[in-house]
């Protein structure tokens, strides 16, 4: 099963929905270029929803990281959401729980970029 | 010692979509070998870094060549070997994926998260023959992620 994303704005927060697997190939990919999609439209409050997602590797790891720095080095935030427990643990494994701003509740996170922006 | 075991034998193609026929057998042997789910998550994990490492690194994405899978259950144990056509590597110098300077590197994690993972790691090269990772899980061992285990 490839990865499947779908997007809803919130104010100024874009919220993508993804589920599947980011994984090297097509889910990596389709990640990457949502990203670079949503920032060239102006767009750089992306909220991902991890909830649905059912496998990431190291690649996937990986693509976060790059789509966090992206989006970070042109002004943007990047967070995630509804990490399932193994996401949860990979990220802890790998040290990068403190790195990304992680919620489980949709109102508050876009509260937090909301707060962000304002500040 | 191999005769103590049973033992499941597989050949892929070299391409990426065979990664996911290479992670439902490896479930199927480590839920015949007795993990749990959590563990069995691992053990898969763990095998799709190597058929992924074996595919783009050892046999350069080379669809003509191949990856064998195999799967030894022992009474305590579970050892794999995933074997490919390439000219192997030293898992000693790779970069520590922990370390502050390259936390944020986009690539790097995959032998990171094996060793996590597995109980035990090597990586066996061979000229000619190509590289042969060995990944060993214990039944009921004390590895259960996440914990830091030594070196990248």
């Amino acid at each position: 099963m490839s990865m499947k994303a779908t997007l809803r704005q919130i104010d100024s927060v874009t919220v993508v929905d993804m589920s599947g697997r980011i994984t090297l190939g097509e889910g990596c990919t389709t990640l990457r270029e949502l990203i670079r999609e949503q920032l060239g439209k102006g767009k750089k409050h992306l909220l991902l929803n991890l909830a649905d997602v059912t496998y990431i590797d190291s690649s996937g790891i990986g693509e976060l990281v790059s789509g966090f720095t992206t989006v970070s080095n042109q002004g943007g935030q990047l967070k995630l959401l509804n990490l399932t427990k193994k996401v949860h643990d990979l990220l802890q494994i790998t040290k990068l729980y403190t790195v990304f701003d992680v919620h489980d509740d949709e109102a508050k996170a876009i509260g937090a970029f909301e707060k962000s922006a304002g500040a | 010692m191999a005769a103590d075991a049973s033992v499941v034998e597989v050949v892929l193609e070299s391409d990426l979509k065979n990664v996911e026929v290479a992670e439902e057998v490896t479930r199927r042997v480590s839920n015949t070998a007795g993990f749990d789910e959590d563990e069995q998550h691992r053990i898969d994990m763990a095998v799709h870094e190597s058929v992924i490492n074996a595919i783009w690194h050892g046999n350069k994405n080379d669809p003509s060549k191949h990856i064998w899978l195999r799967f030894e259950i022992f009474s305590d144990r579970l050892e794999i070997r995933v074997r490919d056509q390439g000219n192997g590597y030293d898992p000693g110098h790779l970069p520590d994926p922990l370390s502050q300077e390259n936390l944020l590197n986009v690539s790097g994690r995959g032998i990171f998260l094996i060793r996590t993972f597995m109980d035990d790691f090597r990586v066996e090269s061979r000229a000619g023959q190509g590289t042969e990772v060995v990944l060993v899980k214990r039944l009921n061992s004390n590895n259960s992620a996440p914990s830091r285990r030594e070196g990248p």
